[in-house]
């Protein structure tokens, strides 16, 4: 699906973002991409839908250059940035415009989602609050049938209900031939909906692995004490919560905000384990 | 459904399944619910579900017939309870053993809960 070799990127010449970054991503996934403020997190995103330009390097999105930004691509890509603009019309005139750029756009499924998420029909969209306009962005990028999803930081501005109903969704959304990338801060929204993980850390990827693949190698549990042969702990409750080296074969669940933070303090100690 | 933080998703989808079986609420050759809809219904990545069906198959407690679907298996119930047993002496006993070794408590204490326990919410 998606092939990235070599990319360097900027947004001044002097100052590189990526460097010699290099990525495969496949369809029927669900990746969720991570990283600090400023990492470059949504620029990567961006580079991936052809909204910006590398300096080198290859990336090739479903066989095409993004950059060429050529409709046959375009049309199976739906990016969801995390700011958007809607025009002061209502949502028939929306759909009227915008979703003739999509061949596969499916008119039911679009309506389908648009009570799943509650949102109001017949009301001008400049007149929405952030939440609905949020939901309808989605609901219509869904609705296009794209084959690559893009979403930064799509729970930005959710309620409560509408972030249960926005995992539902994209639960029922991943295919086969479908790639899902999600980028976001608020991992606790999402971590059970995401399959695999990138992690982007100090111009380039720190991580990129399964959900099954960390679980294999590495063990999140509550210890009393610490020791050697733990990675990284952080203090909690009773003791600490730690990540170790899964020497026992255990089923641990994946906790995302302790990884995270893991690969950025002990990068060199979780490097040889992923390689 | 409320995800616990000590063990993976895929167990915790495991047990959800298992239950389901054991209180009867799935019976043989009942379809069990499909991958996506399982996964839509939980919240979880369709991954996830796929490989707790996985785990499952390999259990005998579910059968996948090709292009219909999954169905609970024929014994599925003596089926959950091996590998609830399995589970339950190899995760949950240690913790117990460790409690009754520190807080001192004797066996002939334990066996008399034990039995109290029963009576009050089996009636055997």
């Amino acid at each position: 699906m998606i092939k990235i070799n070599d990319l360097n990127f900027g947004y001044s010449k002097h100052k590189l973002l990526f460097k010699n970054l290099s990525m495969q991503l496949s369809n029927g996934h669900i990746y969720g991409l991570l990283g600090k403020n400023g990492a470059g997190k949504s620029t990567l995103l961006k580079n991936l839908a052809g909204l910006v330009y590398a300096q080198s390097g290859t990336l090739e999105v479903l066989g095409y250059n993004p950059a060429k930004r050529q409709p046959a691509l375009l049309q199976q890509i739906c990016f969801i940035p995390e700011e958007f603009y809607l025009p002061s019309v209502k949502i028939d005139a929306y759909v009227k415009a915008n979703a003739a750029f999509y061949p596969n756009f499916d008119h039911a499924y679009f309506a389908t989602l648009l009570a799943e998420f509650d949102i109001p029909v017949g009301q001008k969209l400049i007149n929405m609050s952030y939440g609905q306009k949020k939901k309808l962005i989605i609901a219509f990028g869904l609705a296009t049938n794209a084959k690559l999803i893009i979403m930064d930081e799509p729970t930005n501005g959710l309620d409560i209900p509408s972030k249960a109903q926005f995992r539902k969704i994209m639960a029922s959304a991943l295919t086969e031939d479908r790639c899902i990338i999600i980028s976001t801060h608020q991992v606790r929204d999402l971590d059970n909906l995401i399959d695999t993980v990138i992690m982007v850390d100090e111009n380039s990827i720190a991580l990129k692995a399964s959900v099954e693949e960390i679980t294999n190698k590495l063990c999140f549990k509550r210890v009393k004490e610490m020791d050697d042969t733990i990675i990284y702990a952080e203090p909690s409750m009773a003791g600490y919560n730690a990540v170790m080296p899964n020497f026992h074969q255990e089923d641990s669940k994946l906790d995302l905000e302790l990884l995270f933070n893991a690969v950025l303090a002990e990068k060199n100690k979780l490097k040889p384990i992923f390689n | 459904m409320e995800f616990r933080d000590n063990k993976a998703i895929y167990l915790q989808i495991a047990e959800y399944v298992c239950e389901h079986i054991l209180l009867g609420k799935w019976k043989t050759d009942d379809k069990v619910p499909s991958v996506r809809e399982l996964a839509v219904e939980l919240e979880v990545n369709p991954n996830t579900v796929m490989r707790t069906y996985e785990l499952l198959q390999n259990k005998n407690i579910i059968t996948n017939k090709r292009g219909i679907g999954f169905f609970v298996a024929d014994d599925a119930i003596t089926q959950v309870k091996a590998y609830r047993k399995t589970q339950f002496m190899d995760d949950e006993l240690p913790v117990v053993f460790r409690n009754v070794y520190l807080l001192n408590i004797k066996f002939d204490e334990l066996e008399a809960r034990y039995n109290t326990f029963v009576k009050e919410n089996f009636n055997p």
